[in-house]
């Protein structure tokens, strides 16, 4: 026999279920006193860099009904597409921006608002420069592995044209599924989970 | 072509057959809640191996005593007296220190206090049911709690969760991301739990059950439960001339 590699298995995931607010979002839910606020609530301040933006998710099952028991966080770059992170390795990140938000849905209409900065560019593996994007994860009950996608945008269409993830999907006809349209200073990312509109998600 | 190692490393890819399949029938939710189409993978960028790390200076002295961290002065939660503590570690059995890990639970009536809820075991006036910790340098973790009590849910028209607590913990990586549950030794309601029966293989599920530690017991205070947490590793220190942390 050869000699072992001894790795460990990642734990296995269960479902957040639908009782995720007591955890993560204990003030949204109305059990306060326990931690002073809810984190990922804040990713902005006055200081911070960028052009100020809405995200607006909603995440839809297979019959078209709006999830209003799901958590989304977010995470992306700085307006200069620096990651608030010790491994970043290209520079100092905005401090007044923490990159990282987490919501819990309206309980009323399903919607996930990040109040955030548009995001730079970060590059590729290759060098070559990914067009402004935004990761997300998404959990809920039903859901038994954080689901994982990418937020782009839509006025960004020379970027996203030569992104190197939305040029390497096979189907073409699902990268709109990626792309958020833009009203104003907001975006609406409508994520599927299931169905025509499926959103593209990734195993990364 | 230089002869160096990628700069951006990458984490070892998730083993999909040994967490649960998104599309599990034998939990009803997960039938119009699961994606149908195939993934996509493409290598690690930085957008995947950055992420938010949480300092020390976020926690309240309470944070980690669901006990008494909703309690009125002087009172605390009903139900037996628990420590939960374990190591966050990464695929290389490398300690994973700075890692935020957040829990929440029903009290020890099998209740949450949640506004779905609506079981008829009561609230405890003094049980919140949440709590946070952040690991020390070699990944140590712990809190004290009540043992959580089983409950009936709408699935089947009788399935009961098992007695269990929901943690959900970062890596430096944002694709470290991971929320489970943690179960406890000994418990005949696990085997019958459709959510635990969505992970395929019984070692798995073994690894979500929690080890009974009499040695570390504290007398006339609390039992204790030993519950380790494993993130995706990555090949960034295996080459490194670090300290073994196992």
């Amino acid at each position: 026999m050869a000699q072992e590699l001894n790795r460990l298995k990642e734990s296995p995931s269960q479902t957040a279920g639908p009782y995720v607010h007591i955890g993560l979002t204990p003030n949204f839910l109305g059990i306060e006193g326990v931690f002073p606020v809810d984190l990922g609530r804040e990713m902005v301040n006055d200081e911070t860099i960028g052009e100020r933006i809405d995200v607006v998710v909603r995440v839809f099952d297979g019959t078209g009904t709006v999830l209003k028991d799901v958590l989304v966080e977010i995470w992306q770059a700085d307006a200069k597409g620096l990651y608030n992170s010790p491994n970043e390795p290209r520079g100092k990140a905005d401090p007044n921006f923490t990159g990282w938000g987490r919501m819990a849905s309206d309980m009323e209409n399903g919607e996930c608002v990040f109040r955030t900065i548009k995001p730079g560019q970060v590059p590729f593996n290759d060098g070559r420069m990914q067009a402004p994007h935004i990761s997300l994860w998404i959990v809920a009950r039903g859901i038994n592995l954080g689901l994982q996608t990418r937020m782009y945008f839509a006025d960004e269409d020379a970027a996203n044209r030569v992104d190197p993830v939305l040029t390497r999907l096979e189907h073409q006809n699902r990268v709109p599924t990626l792309i958020a349209p833009r009203e104003g200073n907001t975006y609406k990312f409508d994520i599927h989970l299931q169905g025509e509109k499926e959103t593209v998600f990734f195993d990364i | 072509m230089k002869n160096s190692l990628p700069e951006v490393h990458g984490f070892f890819q998730r083993d999909r057959s040994w967490h649960p399949p998104a599309f599990a029938p034998g939990y009803r939710s997960t039938v119009v809640r699961s994606p149908q189409r195939a993934p996509i993978s493409f290598p690690n960028t930085l957008s995947e191996v950055t992420g938010p790390v949480f300092g020390h200076a976020l926690l309240g002295e309470l944070d980690n005593d669901l006990t008494i961290n909703y309690a009125k002065p002087g009172e605390s939660a009903i139900g037996p007296r628990i420590v939960v503590y374990g190591r966050v570690l990464d695929e290389n059995g490398r300690p994973v220190p700075n890692s935020l890990v957040e829990f929440w639970q029903a009290n020890a009536g099998g209740r949450y206090r949640h506004k779905k809820d609506t079981y008829l075991a009561p609230l405890d006036p003094n049980f919140g049911g949440c709590g946070r910790a952040v690991t020390d340098a070699e990944g140590r973790y712990w809190f004290r709690t009540v043992q959580p009590g089983a409950y009936p849910w709408p699935n089947g028209v009788n399935d009961w969760r098992p007695a269990h607590i929901h943690f959900s913990v970062f890596g430096p990586g944002f694709v470290q991301r991971l929320i489970t549950q943690m179960y406890f030794e000994g418990d005949p309601m696990i085997w019958k739990c459709p959510i635990v029966r969505t992970i395929p293989d019984e070692r798995a599920i073994e690894r979500l059950i929690a080890k009974l530690d009499m040695e570390a017991t504290q007398p006339f205070d609390s039992r204790l439960y030993k519950f380790d947490i494993v993130l995706r590793g990555s090949n960034s220190t295996l080459f490194e001339n670090r300290k073994e942390g196992n």
